[in-house]
C-alpha cells in the first residue's frame, strides 16, 4: 500500500463517513455542515488524483455556493435549528436495504471489473493549463451550450422566486383591481 | 494507485446518496443527497479520466461541466421547494400529495390557511394565486 493510497483511503473514509452523517443526523443545519466536510475531503481526493483544477472548481463550487445556497435555503424554508424527530419518512429500513443493494452491486461490480488495474499519478496531468487549453480547444461547444443552459436556469429560478410576475390573465386582472386598493391606501397615508 | 479505491469510495458516495434520496422527508435534504450522488459521479469520470490518458481530458472537463450543471440544478430546485414552501408551510416530500391518484392525497396535502385550495392538483402550481 503506496503513501497515496493511504492518503486516499483516509480522505476516502472521511468523505464517506461524513456523507453518512449527513444522511442521518437529525440536525438540518448539522447536514449541510457535514456536506462541507465531505465536499471538502473529495477535494483533497481529487488532489491525491492529480486533478488539482477539478478539486479547487469543487471547493469552490461546492463547498463555497452550493452549500450557502442550501444554508439560504434551510433558513428561508424556516427549518427548525436544533433537532427534529421527523427528518427521516417511515421506509428508511426500505430505503436502507435499496441502498445496501445498491452499495454491494457497484462494489462488487467495480472491485471484480478493476480490481487489479493500477494507474500512475503525475502531477501536471490535471492543471488548469492543460484542462484550459482543453476546455477551449476540444470542447468549446459543449461549453458555450452549458453556459447558456446556466444563465437560463438562473433565470428560471429568478422567475419561479419573484412573487410579483403574474402568470396568467385572470391574475392579472385580480391584480388590476387590487391595484386601486392600493393607491388608496398609499394615499391615505400620504395624507 | 489501484484503481479500486476510488471506484470503491465514488461507489459507496453514491449508495449513501440513495438512501438519502428514498428516506429523508425534507426536500432540501433530498437535494444535498441528489449532490452527493453527483459527487459519485464525479469522483468515477476523474478516475477514469487519470487511468486512461485521456489525451483530451474528456474526463475532467466533463466533471466541470457536471458541477456546472449541479450548481444549476441546486438553484433550481431551491427556487422550486421555496415555491412550495409558500404555498404549503412545509417541504415535506411525504405530503406533497397533490398530484397522486387517490381520492384522499390533496386533502392531507392541503394547505391550512388558504381556502382556495383549487379542486384540481394540477392548479396548485403557480404560487401566488392561492394567496389573499
Amino acid at each position: 500500500m503506496s503513501g497515496q493510497e493511504v492518503v486516499f483511503a483516509l480522505l476516502g473514509v472521511v468523505a464517506v463517513g461524513s456523507a453518512i452523517l449527513v444522511v442521518t443526523t437529525r440536525r438540518l443545519v448539522h447536514a449541510a455542515l457535514w456536506l462541507v466536510v465531505s465536499f471538502g475531503a473529495l477535494a483533497g481526493g481529487y488532489l491525491v488524483l492529480t486533478a488539482e483544477f477539478v478539486a479547487w472548481v469543487q471547493v469552490l463550487i461546492y463547498v463555497g455556493a452550493i452549500v450557502v445556497l442550501l444554508l439560504f435555503g434551510i433558513m428561508l424554508t424556516r427549518a427548525p435549528i436544533g433537532e427534529s424527530a421527523d427528518l427521516d419518512s417511515g421506509n428508511r429500513w426500505a430505503a436502507a436495504a435499496v441502498a445496501a443493494a445498491t452499495a454491494a452491486v457497484l462494489v462488487t461490480v467495480v472491485v471484480m471489473g478493476f480490481g487489479d488495474e493500477r494507474m500512475a499519478l503525475e502531477a501536471g496531468g490535471g492543471s488548469a493549463e492543460a484542462l484550459g487549453a482543453s476546455v477551449f480547444r476540444t470542447w468549446v461547444l459543449p461549453f458555450e451550450i452549458l453556459s447558456v443552459l446556466l444563465l437560463a436556469s438562473l433565470v428560471g429560478a429568478i422567475v419561479l422566486s419573484r412573487s410579483d410576475i403574474r402568470a396568467r390573465p385572470e391574475t392579472r386582472v385580480r391584480s388590476e383591481e387590487r391595484e386601486p386598493e392600493r393607491g388608496d391606501a398609499g394615499g391615505e397615508d400620504g395624507v | 494507485m489501484h484503481l479500486a479505491y476510488p471506484t470503491v469510495v465514488a461507489a459507496l458516495l453514491f449508495s449513501v446518496g440513495v438512501y438519502g434520496v428514498l428516506a429523508r422527508r425534507n426536500a432540501i435534504l433530498v437535494l444535498m443527497s441528489v449532490e452527493l450522488m453527483l459527487n459519485a459521479v464525479n469522483l468515477n469520470l476523474v478516475t477514469f479520466d487519470i487511468w486512461l490518458r485521456d489525451p483530451l481530458h474528456g474526463g475532467q472537463v466533463l466533471t466541470l461541466f457536471t458541477i456546472v450543471i449541479a450548481a444549476a440544478e441546486i438553484g433550481l430546485g431551491l427556487a422550486i421547494v421555496l415555491l412550495v414552501f409558500r404555498n404549503r408551510r412545509n417541504v415535506d416530500v411525504d405530503r406533497l400529495r397533490a398530484l397522486s391518484e387517490r381520492a384522499d392525497g390533496p386533502d392531507e396535502a392541503g394547505p391550512d390557511e388558504d381556502g382556495e385550495q383549487p379542486a384540481e392538483p394540477g392548479r396548485a402550481a403557480p404560487a401566488e394565486e392561492a394567496r389573499p
